[in-house]
């Protein structure tokens, strides 16, 4: 009478507790993550049909035929919107990247450097902000940069424009909004605490003591900095780079509503083909472009990652 | 090793310009909500007018109950799924495809999200013909559900990450000790270990909540005929151009996630100050 009953139970713990915690997050992502991606693949080697896409397999004839269709790639390659369109994503990405490391990090660091009693304080204040709605808050700086804006007096009134006109970042004096310089201002600030937070994760975990040692042995502050603090925080720096790089050159909100005429990015390229041309395996076929080139990047950050999450043993 | 007085007045003088550079355009949005102008960026006086009409602007109001039970909705179930997922990857160190695994979950973090949203709608679509050509009907038809899978993708990673680490904090000595006092896994977790994340569960929650509630890009892909989410409206509006109801929403929100994160940081802060005493009054000996 007892002895099915224990099996049972037994058998129940056993079945529930390992895999369906591990089984049922593991399943969701391989129908709901990895599925449609192979699905992108193949789509992105198919025929376009009148309506929607061939299938890659077909029985025709009694025999089964399988057609795949390399031209999407080839286009992709040889076409210049196309090539002009990755190129800039990259180049907005990098910069965007590059600024919010040359802002963050002295952040970082002087915040790690504040009392312990306030630094709750300035975490929560760099956390806030993304609290509320990123598209609002990138919907600001349209106003701040337009004529008469708060951002457009500033840069205007001390007479900064005619050094973007000479950077190249923006056509004309005066003229700061659809810029490139409006586009990357947009995105460092929406990214700046994707940098900031691993950043300071790394920075304040640091051992002080190994900076007095090497001021002990006279190293100056600015060479210990170079050499002590700079190599520990490494990895909070390409933490915070992938962070912000590897979204950066997909990005779509932003460019939409700051961007202009010569700021066209890859994810609206991939947009226009399939809302505006309906054209399923060419937008496939950007899209898994896009994911080769975020591969490698991808791959580091979750190397890092993986490596910072672990506990050590 | 104290800093000399111009390096730090540099340091506050840094983190005084950043912190400016995140809260002046937050500032400027709630302070224009209120102008009574129809001409952008020229301040003609205070008016609560564009209140009046977020009132009765039915497209923004619908939106809104909609991005509301989404928000909800997926905030929940990723909390459930985060909360698997992170216990994997914590207590069970080796698994057949842990690697794959744990390469999933963190992707949605950085992936672009047109090509998340691209993937995820293409395999919803044949779904939805394969059950046409099968039953007649197809499903599932674009909109909430659909929205919600793809919200749930992104809410999952986020809320990983954040119950991962807190579960890494965790001292796995109570867990054990439970154990050994006779307790069954699904019991030391119930008794022992949710009652430490539970914290971590709620930030979970609220970060994946707002996600939802703010997500264009997913939104815009999944989301059919009649299934229009407030971000999407504010985004065909932002798109045309300065839209003093949009600035109205915007101070809506932020003062809801002020007062939001105000209570929940007093009841966190509150929780956690009453288990540490419940903890120092466990281990007094005698």
């Amino acid at each position: 009478m007892d002895a099915p009953t224990t099996l049972a139970a037994k058998l129940r713990t056993r079945v529930h507790g390992r895999w369906v915690v591990i089984g049922v997050p593991f399943l969701w992502l391989l129908v709901f993550f990895l599925l449609p991606f192979l699905i992108v693949l193949d789509i992105s080697l198919s025929e376009m049909g009148t309506v929607r896409p061939n299938e890659l397999l077909s029985w025709r004839d009694g025999v089964l035929t399988l057609t795949l269709r390399f031209s999407g790639y080839s286009l992709v390659a040889q076409d210049t919107l196309y090539l002009t369109a990755y190129v800039a994503s990259l180049k907005y990405a990098f910069w965007t990247t590059l600024l919010c490391l040359l802002i963050g990090y002295p952040f970082a660091y002087f915040m790690a450097r504040a009392r312990a009693a306030v630094q709750p304080a300035l975490l929560m204040l760099v956390m806030l902000p993304f609290w509320t709605s990123f598209l609002l808050r990138v919907y600001a700086w349209k106003g701040l940069l337009s004529p008469d804006g708060w951002a457009w007096d500033l840069i205007v009134g001390l007479g900064l424009d005619p050094v973007l006109v000479a950077l190249g970042l923006i056509p004309a004096p005066g003229k700061l909004m659809h810029t490139p310089f409006s586009l990357v201002i947009g995105m460092v600030y929406t990214y700046l605490p994707f940098m900031v937070l691993p950043l300071y994760g790394t920075l304040a975990k640091l051992d002080l003591r190994l900076l007095e040692a090497a001021q002990d042995l006279g190293a100056r502050p600015w060479v210990a900095f170079w050499t002590v603090t700079v190599p520990l925080s490494r990895a909070g720096i390409v933490a915070g780079s992938m962070l912000v790089f590897i979204p950066s050159v997909g990005e779509f909100v932003i460019p939409e509503l700051l961007g202009g005429p010569e700021t066209l990015m890859i994810g609206r390229v991939m947009w226009d083909e399939f809302f505006a041309n309906n054209d399923w395996p060419m937008a496939s076929t950007v899209a898994v472009v896009m994911i080769l080139m975020i591969l490698v990047p991808l791959a580091v950050f979750h190397k890092v990652q993986a490596e910072a999450q672990e506990p050590r043993s | 090793m104290k800093p000399s007085r111009p390096a730090r007045w540099f340091a506050n003088g840094w983190m005084a310009a950043v912190f400016l550079f995140l809260y002046v355009p937050i500032g400027a949005l709630v302070l224009y909500s209120f102008n009574d102008s129809t001409v952008p960026n020229v301040w003609r006086g205070f008016t609560l007018k564009w209140y009046a009409a977020l009132a009765s602007d039915r497209e923004i109001l619908g939106g809104l109950w909609l991005s509301l039970k989404i928000a909800f909705l997926s905030a929940c179930g990723s909390v459930v799924l985060g909360t698997l997922a992170a216990f994997s990857l914590v207590k069970y160190r080796r698994f057949r495809g842990r690697t794959l695994f744990s390469g999933m979950v963190h992707a949605p973090l950085v992936m672009p999200e047109v090509v998340v949203g691209l993937s995820l709608l293409l395999m919803l679509v044949s779904l939805q013909r394969a059950t046409e050509s099968a039953f007649g009907v197809g499903f599932p038809a674009r909109g909430l559900l659909t929205i919600w899978l793809g919200h749930l993708l992104i809410g999952l990673a986020y809320a990983t990450v954040v119950v991962r680490s807190r579960l890494l904090d965790l001292n796995p000595q109570l867990e054990e000790a439970a154990q050994d006092l006779g307790a069954r896994p699904h019991q030391v977790f119930w008794l022992v270990t949710l009652p430490m994340i539970g914290q971590s569960l709620a930030s979970a929650w609220l970060l994946t909540f707002t996600l939802s509630l703010d997500d264009v890009v997913l939104s815009a892909f999944l989301s059919g005929p009649g299934s229009t989410t407030m971000p999407l409206v504010i985004f065909s509006r932002a798109k045309l151009g300065l839209n003093p109801t949009v600035n109205a929403v915007a101070t809506v929100i932020v003062l809801l996630v002020a007062v939001g994160v105000a209570v929940a940081s007093w009841l966190i802060a509150d929780a956690e100050r009453r288990r540490t005493r419940e903890t120092a009054e466990a281990a007094r000996p005698g």
